[in-house]
């Protein structure tokens, strides 16, 4: 017979037993009559409750927790670093990859950014601006259907994970249509969007509001009053303004704590101060309240979609997407041909046969890039998780010299040990859920 | 620049030579003389505009005299306000922006580091951006210090938040926070050597140790083509 465990070793902090398999009766067993007080246990990397690559080590006093500790980087890509090798337009493609439930929201704190740096943040037509705010505000319905439904799944649900991935994958056919891809899409550029609405888009952007708010409802019958959801969330996790403030904590986690803080309403971005919407908050501050302002928020984004929609189809129909800069936005207007997106064949027949200035200015705009005036400058958005700043450095050249991002996921981890410790074990899954950390964002 | 009928120029600092950048290959484009050079750091004269003059007169109140002492140059571009402080009174700095009623920036958005190789003397800058909540107002800290003493005292007394990000400073940029309750990296194993942000680490190019064999980078593997 094989030993019960792969090791047992002696560290200074005790008795160090790696686990690893179906021999969890055999640890209880050994376990049992030891006069170890103290039991810590490493929840992940790889564990399913924490969203990717998060690991936990938690010290356990019988069920309570009365340590814990976050550990984290097991997903860093160098995101930051690598995008000073690459032209500013390029750097797009990589940092729709950092919080991949969200990649719009990166992209549009970039190009903020950048825009601000050039100095054409009032020149982004305002057709490419409703865009932005409309794909928006559908990521942010997607990202808080899968919240919501992982939040379920951990807590033993199912079915709210399995409602909130149908949803989402509502959202990610809009998304394919309108850009291509469903994920990382690389659709917000510095100076506009990518490539227009395709024929149709307004009316699938549409079929999704009549549905979607049946979907949110059905959401909600099946959780708002759940006895066993009211009883794993109530009064768990419990992090009031004060502590909110301290750990710079932002998003619907500050909202949950009674503070109207949303930045689509303070400092307003892309036009937002044009529509109508209401920033949903609860008092309550714990894992509950955090969930209904989700929900609330999910509601408020159909509302935001509906008006851009209304501008999309009416006023600003035919209007441009890209700023009207020729030595900023992209040469090409993209067009969907028999191989994919590319670029659309008038455009070929310019610069191939019509003009050669325009050949070497495609060729200098695409392969060069262009240059962003020295300074810095720092653009945040509303993210589904809070405020999501992107600090970007330029040297004058055609590659970032610095971008930093603030990612909410990473700022609100830091919440982990503020409301895991002394609680029990069980309520660590809803605290960290309730925080809703996306690792590719938190380590990048 | 010898000639009489050329206007004064600056001669240092400069950004950079030539059209595109390019070094030692032949530039036949007849721009290999260009002189690109980079603006002196100034002070921004007053007034700044918008809100940041009662920022700026705020803090001139309540820090009193020690101002100029605490703060280096005042830097106001693309509609954003920086406050050079020097690293020796930046806690105090932060405390004061913090408590005082007429400036409350309670929450911080963290700090982010950048690595300027040219800049002698304060080679490491690490940069805080703050937000003003009771009145809706932003502002920018930066700090530097000199590669060769890297140190910058640590701000978790005054904004907890910053736990996480200044160990990634460290992390990325090897800036030492003194103070802080537990500096150690963040992203990077901890037994990594160096700070893969600055300027001076490569892209790629570095073996990677997994499960005790020496993956060699990239650049450095066999090729079968």
């Amino acid at each position: 017979m094989s030993a019960p465990y792969e090791e047992i070793t002696d560290a200074t902090e005790g008795k160090v037993y790696t686990v690893s398999g179906n021999d969890w009766t055999e640890l209880v067993e050994t376990l049992t009559g030891q006069q170890d007080e103290q039991l810590v246990v490493n929840m992940g990397p790889q564990h399913p409750s924490t969203h990717g690559v998060l690991r936990l080590v938690l010290n356990l006093d019988g069920e309570t927790v009365t340590e814990a500790r976050t550990v984290i980087g097991y997903l860093h890509t160098g995101i930051e670093k690598n995008m000073e090798f690459r032209t500013w337009t390029q750097g797009t493609t990589f940092v729709t990859r950092m919080d991949y439930l969200a990649p719009i929201f990166n992209e549009t704190a970039y190009c903020l950014g950048v825009e601000k740096l050039l100095g054409i943040t009032d020149r982004v037509p305002e057709r490419a601006q409703a865009i932005r705010v409309m794909m928006m505000e559908l990521t942010r319905i997607s990202s808080h259907m899968v919240a919501i439904g992982t939040f379920g799944m951990e807590l033993g649900a199912t079915t709210p994970f399995l409602f909130g991935s149908r949803e989402r994958e509502m959202v990610l056919d809009v998304m394919e249509y309108i850009t291509g891809l469903r994920m990382n899409m690389a659709y917000i550029r510095p100076g506009g969007v990518s490539v227009d609405l395709p024929a149709g888009a307004v009316d699938k952007v549409g079929e999704l509001l009549k549905i979607m708010p049946q979907r949110i409802k059905d959401m909600r019958k099946m959780l708002d009053a759940n006895p066993v959801y009211l009883a794993r969330t109530k009064d768990v996790a419990y992090l009031d303004l004060t502590g909110c403030m301290a750990l710079g904590i932002t998003g619907p986690m500050l909202r949950a704590a009674g503070l109207p803080w949303d930045l689509r309403k303070s400092q307003p971005y892309c036009g937002y101060e044009t529509y109508e919407f209401d920033v949903p908050t609860e008092r309550t501050a714990d894992v509950y309240g955090r969930y209904l302002v989700r929900m609330a928020e999910m509601e408020q984004s159909l509302k935001i979609i509906e008006q851009a929609l209304d501008r999309l189809s009416g006023p600003l129909k035919g209007d441009r997407v890209m700023v009207d800069d020729k030595k900023i936005g992209w040469p090409a207007q993209l067009a969907l041909g028999p191989d994919g997106l590319g670029n659309s064949p008038d455009h070929i027949a310019h610069i191939m046969s019509g003009s050669m200035e325009a050949l070497i200015h495609h060729f200098k705009l695409v392969t060069e890039g262009f240059r962003v005036p020295a300074g810095q400058a720092f653009a945040s958005v509303e993210s589904p998780r809070g405020e999501l700043g992107a600090h970007v450095v330029s040297d004058g050249g055609t590659r970032p010299y610095r971008v930093h991002f603030r990612d909410p996921s990473f700022t609100n981890l830091q919440a982990v040990p503020a409301t895991c410790e002394g609680g029990m074990v069980a309520d660590v899954i809803s605290a960290v859920a309730s925080i809703d950390p996306v690792m590719g964002g938190v380590d990048r | 620049m010898s000639s009489d009928n050329l206007p004064g120029v600056p001669e240092e600092p400069i950004a950079r030579t030539g059209m595109f950048g390019a070094t030692g290959t032949g530039d036949t484009s007849g721009y290999g003389r260009l002189v690109v050079r980079r603006k002196p750091e100034l002070s921004t004269p007053r007034p700044y505009g918008g809100y940041f003059d009662t920022v700026a007169d705020e803090l001139e109140r309540a820090l009193g005299a020690e101002l100029a002492d605490a703060v280096e140059r005042v830097v106001v571009d693309r509609g954003e306000l920086t406050f050079h402080v020097r690293r020796e009174r930046l806690v105090e700095v932060a405390r004061t922006l913090r408590d005082d009623p007429a400036l409350r920036f309670e929450l911080s958005l963290g700090v982010s580091g950048v690595h300027y190789p040219h800049l002698e003397g304060e080679e490491l800058h690490a940069v805080i951006h703050l937000c003003s909540i009771t009145h809706n107002k932003r502002l920018r800290l930066e700090v530097s210090c000199p590669d060769a003493d890297p140190h910058i005292p640590s701000t978790v007394s005054v904004y907890p938040t910053h736990d996480w990000h200044e160990r990634e400073t460290w992390d990325f940029f090897g800036i030492v926070f003194d103070g802080h309750p537990a500096l150690t990296r963040i992203m990077m194993p901890d037994d990594w050597d160096g700070h893969p942000q600055r300027k001076d680490y490569p892209l790629g190019g570095i073996p990677v140790e997994y499960r005790g064999a020496e993956i060699p980078a990239p650049d450095q593997r066999r090729s079968y083509s």
